[in-house]
């Protein structure tokens, strides 16, 4: 594992891997996307407008999986001060933040022909729009100290602190909502959704995951050429 | 005050901000003696500082304090036989000479004699103004008189003598030869000649 | 313990001093408590079961106010430098500078709290409960804000960062706090002040290992 945490290891493993990690996101996105919103029926419920579950819901999973990546990476950042690490942290969160504002407004155009208003102050709707605080005030923190090993360490505390507070934050937003509507696809005892419809948000989850490591390949690839690219210019200066 | 026995640094290198201030620094303080950093703006002096209080961790090498039975590296315990003065004198607008102090000696367990300290940097007829009235030489006097109240064995001290009058530098200058007569260390960035006995170590570019 | 006193003592009596964040915090908690109504009309009704949550949030935002200086004002004279070195542990440290703000601020709002109340019409058992709830929330408010505090200590613009990073990690306090005057407001028992006791508990024992690991980070610097 730390063999490729080494930068140039990284970056050619990453470089081969690219291609096809884009290729898998760009078919499953395909497929799901055509599974979800042709081959299904409209659900007897909620119509046509149950297709918007199907960009709503993995959204919402790949929001919280970079928090889990975004935490894990600062860990390892202050735990054994790998530069690769802090990149990977850093990187994670714009992407993390731009996954929960696509839940938010999916979750709000799907809110709106469901519950008959833009927002509902809904337990799910509430936590994320708290996490995406919690993305901008780390990406507020290390924009804001220069020093880049110092801001690392600043941002990943925080990140970490954010990680232990999460559960409680989503504890008490559950506790406080009512309208509330219960976990119905992970449910233990078998899932309560119909196949047709668990297919296309399975092609979909994985095609936003297999998105969301492409788009954190490229960021990370982009900040390692971007600081070497500067110190070739430092070395250079008289 | 436990006494110590010497500093010893090995292959000490530091980097600041990507760029490497000092490589492979060695040196050694016994008890009782004094060591004057001297170099040109931005060497390092002030950061050199900070790794031997334990604030900024070594790039490489080692810092090892001995006592007459142990020896001290990690960089927080070797900060209990610190004695500081920063650029910045750690005098509150708000407090009076005399409470800021009677703080300090409190915070740090001191016995010393905050009557007596005034009175050896020349401040006893200020004791109860608050810092905020302070001229910049006023305030330096105080801290001197906070790190002599301390009774710290080893004295990190950056740049004691600025704008300190040539009374304060007789002053600063006898308040560190006193510390060493009674084997404490110190060591001493500076560009100023510092009117004590004390061996020297210049920094230069890395 | 001398050495801990020595600091909490110092740091209650800078704040009480001219230029110290007590008055200024609890002037601020009564001006944004006095400007609701103005916003949101002058029905006591609507007002009694909002006072809760804005009694909450003004509380919320008047210990940050006083938090930004929190090390900042240390940071800046030197001080840090020289009690870092002293015999408290860092961690110790926080936690002293933590009590010093709960008692110059978080008390003093709590203290406030009923006379604020009474604006908004608020029975008086839901007063008792908005009074028990700051009284053991706000440490919870103070703790977590150290961690922010810790965090920018020394970075420009940090006093406008420390807000964006602090309130939605002080979430589960308001939601608590609000909620336990709601339940007596609607003769509920809905268990908030546990939780509140609980999350207070758990803030105050866990922030100062946090915050001690961001001054280390700044005080390297």
């Amino acid at each position: 594992m730390l063999r490729y945490a080494n930068p140039a290891k990284f970056m050619s493993l990453s470089g081969a891997v690219l291609p096809w990690l884009a290729a898998a996101s760009a078919l499953l996105l395909a497929g799901g996307l055509y599974l979800g919103l042709f081959a299904a029926p409209p659900d007897y419920q909620q119509g046509d407008t149950v297709r918007v579950m199907f960009v709503h819901v993995p959204a919402a999973w790949t929001a919280m999986m970079a928090y889990g990546l975004m935490a894990a990476a600062s860990l390892i950042g202050l735990v054994w001060r790998h530069p690769l690490a802090d990149v990977a942290a850093k990187t994670a969160a714009p992407l993390g933040a731009l996954f929960t504002a696509l839940g938010l407004i999916t979750g709000s155009l799907w809110g709106r022909p469901m519950w008959g208003t833009w927002w509902v102050w809904d337990g799910r709707l509430t936590s994320f729009l708290l996490l995406l605080f919690l993305y901008l005030g780390y990406i507020a923190l290390w924009n804001a100290i220069e020093d880049e090993t110092r801001a690392a360490r600043a941002a990943a505390i925080l990140a970490l602190v954010g990680a232990v507070n999460l559960p409680i934050i989503e504890f008490s937003v559950d506790w406080w909502t009512t309208l509330h509507q219960g976990e119905s696809i992970l449910r233990r005892g078998g899932s309560l959704i119909a196949p047709v419809f668990l297919w296309p948000l399975f092609a979909m989850a994985l095609g936003y995951t297999a998105l969301f490591f492409t788009l954190w390949l490229v960021r990370i690839r982009t900040e390692i050429l971007t600081r070497r690219a500067r110190s070739l210019m430092l070395m250079g200066a008289p | 005050m436990i006494a110590l026995s010497s500093l010893d640094v090995e292959h000490l290198t530091g980097i600041r901000g990507g760029r490497v201030l000092f490589r492979g620094l060695d040196f050694r303080v016994a008890a009782g003696r004094a060591l004057c950093i001297e170099g040109a703006n931005g060497a390092g002096k002030t950061s050199l500082l900070r790794m031997l209080a334990g604030f900024l961790a070594p790039a490489a090498g080692t810092i090892r304090l001995r006592t007459k039975d142990a020896e001290v590296e990690d960089g927080e315990e070797r900060g209990r036989f610190a004695g500081w003065l920063g650029h910045r004198d750690a005098v509150k607008p708000q407090m009076t000479v005399r409470e800021t102090l009677h703080f300090f000696t409190r915070l740090y367990g001191s016995a010393g004699d905050v009557e007596a300290a005034l009175e050896t940097v020349g401040l006893a007829r200020l004791a109860e103004l608050p810092g905020q009235y302070l001229s910049a030489g006023q305030k330096k006097r105080v801290a001197l008189a906070r790190l002599a109240l301390c009774a710290r064995p080893l004295w990190l001290l950056d740049e004691p003598l600025a704008s300190l009058d040539a009374a304060g530098k007789a002053v600063a200058a006898g308040l560190v030869a006193a510390h060493c007569a009674t084997g404490g260390i110190a060591v001493v960035a500076t560009h100023e000649p510092l009117e004590i006995a004390c061996e020297r170590l210049v920094l230069g570019p890395a | 313990m001398t050495a801990f006193l020595a600091l909490l003592s110092r740091d209650i009596r800078l704040a009480a001093r001219a230029g110290g964040g007590a008055m200024l915090a609890l002037a601020f908690f009564a001006a944004v408590a006095t400007l609701v109504p103005l916003g949101v009309g002058a029905d006591l009704k609507l007002l009694a079961r909002i006072a809760g949550g804005v009694l909450w949030v003004a509380a919320v935002l008047a210990s940050l106010l006083a938090l930004d200086r929190l090390f900042q004002a240390d940071f800046e004279d030197g001080s840090l430098d020289v009690i870092a070195l002293g015999p408290l542990s860092l961690e110790a440290t926080c936690l002293a500078k933590i009590a010093a703000h709960w008692l110059t601020t978080g008390l003093p709002l709590t203290i406030l709290s009923p006379l604020l109340a009474v604006l908004f019409d608020l029975p008086f058992a839901a007063t008792a409960a908005l009074f028990v709830s700051l009284l053991i929330g706000t440490p919870a408010v103070g703790a977590i804000g150290a961690i922010g505090a810790g965090l920018t200590v020394g970075v420009r613009r940090g006093g406008l960062i420390l807000p964006l990073i602090v309130l939605p990690l002080l979430a589960p306090a308001v939601i608590f706090g609000a909620g336990a005057v709601l339940a007596v407001l609607d003769g509920l028992s809905n268990g908030a002040l546990p939780l509140l006791a609980a999350f207070s508990f758990a803030a105050v024992l866990l922030s100062p290992f946090a915050a001690a690991a961001a001054l280390r980070l700044n005080l390297a610097g």
